[in-house]
């Protein structure tokens, strides 16, 4: 299939399961792999638009470096889990809100 | 620099630096400061007879030195001040510093151990400072100013023992009194001012030359000037200040208010003189002329010492006043500088006299007797020899007695009255006061002499401790009483009777100014006064000689009782003595309806004024207040600030909810806001 | 027969991606999304770009994936039953969600895409050597350091403080 229409709403089906992720899931690891989702959602758009946008690299490029982030972010996020993990002795995001003091 | 204008403004501050540094340092000086005033005024005294040498040396009638500097300058009007230096501002800056001088030194044991004695040559030097001011200045501007600060002066000498209450009261006096004559001369200053715009004496001239100023406003303008003279000359009928001011102590009453301040008004009558019109001479004349018969009549029957020379001095004073009004300007300039002289020298030979009174009274701890009452004295001859004479030749010059310089210039004088009646055939009355006023003056003057120092000595306790006054007092009277010889007067002329001499060609009589020829030529005046001088002159001597003959007969040899006459002449006697109840009678119609008007306005303003319109202002505003404050605490502060406030909070706190510290929260409120976007953007 | 396996993998994709989202087991989320990045990387090779389909493979399942289940095993005693399973703000959650969807499809569907047609490359690796070491070379440095950075962060953050 040849459309870029079917490319784009896939990436929105996974966009928005990411967003529902983020927002429901309490594990902070289930809200990572949200964002691992969102994350392949944009990438797919990149190359969704390079590839119908005259095989334009510049695409693919962006995409490579959003891995690159991911993967640095995924390093950083689940320090930050660990380390929040060893302070609650939990992972539960809805109880490290000591931000509502 | 011009070597005069040094001299003038060393002159002219010298005596402020002295005030300057009494006045702030006085008290913790050696001796209290007196010799930085002395050295001040001494310093003057140098350099106005270095000038007056020069002047001499000169002579030349026409010399003048005019030093001008821009004071103020605006957009419409220039006003500058400074020194007018001719032969008439040297001789009056000698006259002045050698009373001045005269006075410091005889201060030095006269005000001896007083308590404010710094302060007093403080307040010596101030006058000086200022009386120079008056004599320098070139303008009418300058002149004002010093003029009201001699007036200041004088106000604090008057009052210099305030602790006495007739001492404050007569300080006070004497400055309102000056006031009421100020304001006249102020309006005369300024009403020359808007016709001419300026206050320079030449300026002055010129415009009155030029017709800038003419007919009645030129002659309400030199009434003004006149009423200024009124008051500071002491003239009727602001005399009354001038007896009362003898309060001050008596270097005081000789420097100010016999020799030079009270001549201040003559003093700026003669420079004024050019642009007087023939209706201001005549009221001046008349003033003068009734002022000189009238405190004449009054000097006969007081028996304190000074209150004696304190009339005689405002019957010399209109004796120049009338002068002026009769065109002889510069022979009243004349008499004033020798009455300087004499009149000082009375004053201090009255101040030896009380002063060793005082010391007398203090030996027998009296405190009652009067020291300054004629007949707590006689026979003082033996005791104060130096005072005595000092006293005799000094009298002998105010009657008018040929040798002695005041025959000179009274003589002049009347004769110069005599020309007018000659002149214009009416204006007998001028001849009536002159003459008359002559032999008063002499009676009295000698009725004084032979009560003081003559016959048996009316206390002789206080008599046995009399002595003669210290050295220092004794200088100021030797010097004075030369100065009183006729000849200091004439040179290079030697002739007795005739006061021809440096002086009347030095000081020469100017045209008047005034437009239209109103006023007789110098020349007209000159050659009336030539004629009339010899019967002047004999007449005068006759008066003067029958004026002491009486004094002698009635007090000397008795022949004549005083008891007697005074019976006799009850009316004329109680009159006299009451001073012609011109206090009282400024009393009556002046004084007690103020007061009157004053308590009404205060009843106005205390009773109705304040009580109803004042404090009803005040309820009202205090009903307006409690009005406002319920609107504002219960409406605006409860209603709309605390509202404001409670409203605030509440969503505040409803807010608060929706900030509940989980990430998950926020992040479904941005899907939300994402949502929201969306739909914005489909429609 | 094309379409035929285009079709399997976007549907394997999104059934993937739901049990990511929706499993209660974190376990089986994990296997999920490995599901999910592979269907992904299908997506790549459907796209033309061989090299980040074999980039998506390394990385996503190699690095990242067990970079996941590594997590999940350190903060989680292995042997209880259930690794979270209690999800918040369901409802208004999916509703919200839902909406962006509908949005974003419609967003989608109405707007007039530029349609540029193409030969298919004959590789894709040299174009992008080449353009990362000539127009890109800063980015491409600079996330060297950030993975440099990232590496010792990550390192400092989850020690345990002593």
């Amino acid at each position: 299939m040849n459309i870029l229409q079917v490319y784009l709403t896939l990436a929105a089906v996974l966009f928005s399961l990411g967003i529902f992720a983020v927002i429901t899931r309490r594990n902070a690891i289930a809200v990572l792999m949200g964002i691992e989702l969102i994350l392949n959602a944009a990438n797919l758009n990149f190359i969704a638009f390079a590839r119908f946008g005259g095989m334009n690299f510049s695409g693919h490029i962006f995409a490579l470096f959003v891995i690159v982030l991911a993967a640095a972010e995924a390093a950083v996020a689940l320090a930050i889990i660990i380390n929040l993990y060893q302070n609650f002795q939990s992972i539960n995001v809805d109880e490290a809100q000591q931000l509502k003091q | 620099m011009n070597i005069f204008l040094q001299y003038t403004l060393l002159i002219y501050f010298l005596p402020l630096i002295a005030f300057g540094i009494q006045i702030f340092v006085g008290k913790r000086l050696p001796r209290q400061g007196d010799w930085v005033s002395i050295g001040a005024v001494l310093a003057t005294l140098v350099l106005s007879i270095a000038l007056f040498a020069g002047m001499l040396l000169d002579y030349n009638p026409t010399f003048k030195q005019n030093f001008s500097f821009t004071w103020l300058e605006t957009a419409n009007f220039k006003i500058s001040m400074g020194f007018l230096v001719d032969n008439i501002t040297i001789i009056m800056l000698l006259v002045v510093a050698i009373i001045s001088s005269a006075s410091h030194i005889y201060s030095l044991k006269y005000m001896e151990g007083d308590s404010r004695y710094s302060q007093y040559y403080a307040y010596l030097s101030l006058f000086t400072f200022s009386m120079n001011g008056i004599v320098l200045a070139n303008s009418m501007m300058l002149l004002y100013m010093s003029w009201e600060l001699v007036g200041l002066s004088s106000y604090l000498l008057i009052g210099f023992w305030f602790e006495k209450d007739s001492a404050s009261n007569a300080g006070k006096k004497a400055f309102l009194t000056n006031r009421v004559g100020d304001i006249g001369f102020f309006i005369g200053i300024m009403s020359l001012f808007t016709a001419i715009g300026s206050f320079s004496y030449s300026d002055i001239f010129a415009g009155v030359a030029a017709g800038k100023i003419t007919g009645t406003l030129l002659t309400l303008a030199g009434i003004g000037l006149f009423m200024g003279a009124v008051g500071k000359s002491a003239q009727f009928p602001l005399h009354i200040w001038l007896p009362d001011a003898m309060e001050g102590p008596t270097p005081v009453s000789a420097l100010i208010h016999a020799a030079t301040m009270v001549a201040a008004g003559v003093f700026m009558m003669v420079r004024v003189f050019p642009i007087l019109s023939p209706d201001v001479l005549i009221i001046v004349a008349y003033i003068g002329g009734f002022t000189a018969f009238f405190a004449a009549t009054i000097a006969i029957t007081r028996t304190d010492i000074k209150q004696v020379l304190a009339y005689s001095t405002l019957s010399q004073l209109g004796y120049m006043i009338m002068a002026i009004g009769t065109g002889a300007y510069t022979v009243a300039f004349f008499h004033l500088a020798i009455h300087a002289m004499f009149k000082a020298n009375l004053f201090y030979g009255a101040g030896s006299v009380i002063h060793g009174m005082h010391h007398a009274l203090h030996k027998l701890g009296d405190h009652k007797t009067d020291a300054q009452d004629m007949r707590n004295m006689g026979g003082l001859k033996s005791k104060m020899p130096v005072t005595y004479w000092a006293m005799v030749i000094s009298s002998l010059a105010i009657s008018g007695v040929p040798l002695f310089s005041g025959f000179l210039s009274k003589d002049a004088i009347l004769a110069g009255t005599l020309a007018l009646v000659n002149r214009t055939g009416s204006h007998h009355l001028l001849l009536f006061f002159g003459f008359g006023a002559a032999l008063i003056t002499a009676f009295y003057m000698f009725r004084m002499i032979f009560l003081t120092f003559h016959n048996k000595p009316n206390k002789p306790k206080i008599f046995e401790h009399m002595k003669e006054s210290p050295t220092a007092m004794l200088i100021p009277l030797v010097v004075l009483s030369t100065l009183s010889i006729f000849i200091f007067y004439t040179l290079p002329n030697v002739n007795p009777l005739s006061g021809q001499g440096w002086f009347t060609h030095l000081v020469a009589q100017h045209e008047s100014l005034v437009p239209g020829n109103l006023n007789p030529s110098v020349y007209a005046i000159e050659e009336s006064i030539h004629h009339s001088h010899f019967p002047a002159m004999i007449t005068s001597l006759i008066v003067a000689g029958l004026g002491l003959l009486l004094a002698w007969l009635m007090y000397f040899k008795k022949l004549i009782s005083a008891e007697v006459w005074t019976k006799r002449l009850r009316p004329l006697y109680t009159l006299s003595f009451n001073r012609y109840y011109i206090d009282e009678l400024y009393d009556k119609i002046i004084y007690q309806p103020f007061l009157k008007i004053a308590d009404w306005v205060a009843y106005l303003d205390w009773d109705v004024y304040d009580k109803y319109f004042i404090n009803g202002f005040g309820r009202v505003t205090e009903w307006f207040a409690k009005v406002v404050g319920i609107a504002d605490y219960d409406g605006l502060d409860q209603g709309i600030v605390d509202g404001f406030g409670r409203s605030t909070q509440r969503l505040g706190n409803s807010l608060k909810k929706i900030q509940t510290g989980k990430i998950q929260n926020y992040v479904l409120y941005a899907a939300f806001a994402i949502v929201i976007l969306l739909i914005l953007q489909m429609l | 027969m094309t379409n035929i396996v285009f079709w399997f993998f976007v549907i394997m994709t999104i059934t993937a991606a739901l049990m990511v989202v929706l499993s209660k087991n974190l376990i089986y989320a994990a296997i999920a999304l490995l599901v999910t990045f592979l269907g992904v990387a299908a997506m790549y090779v459907f796209l033309w770009a061989d090299f980040i389909a074999g980039t998506q493979v390394m990385i996503y399942i190699g690095g990242i994936l067990i970079l996941l289940l590594f997590g999940i095993m350190l903060t989680h005693k292995i042997t209880s039953v259930r690794i979270s399973h209690t999800n918040v703000q369901r409802g208004v959650g999916a509703l919200i969600v839902a909406a962006i969807f509908v949005g974003l499809v419609w967003m989608i569907n109405f707007t007039p895409w530029l349609k540029v047609t193409t030969q298919e490359p004959l590789q894709t690796v040299h174009s992008i050597g080449t353009l990362l070491m000539t127009d890109f070379l800063l980015p491409f440095e600079v996330a060297s350091v950030l993975l440099l950075g990232a590496l010792i962060g990550a390192a400092v953050l989850a020690r345990k403080e002593t």
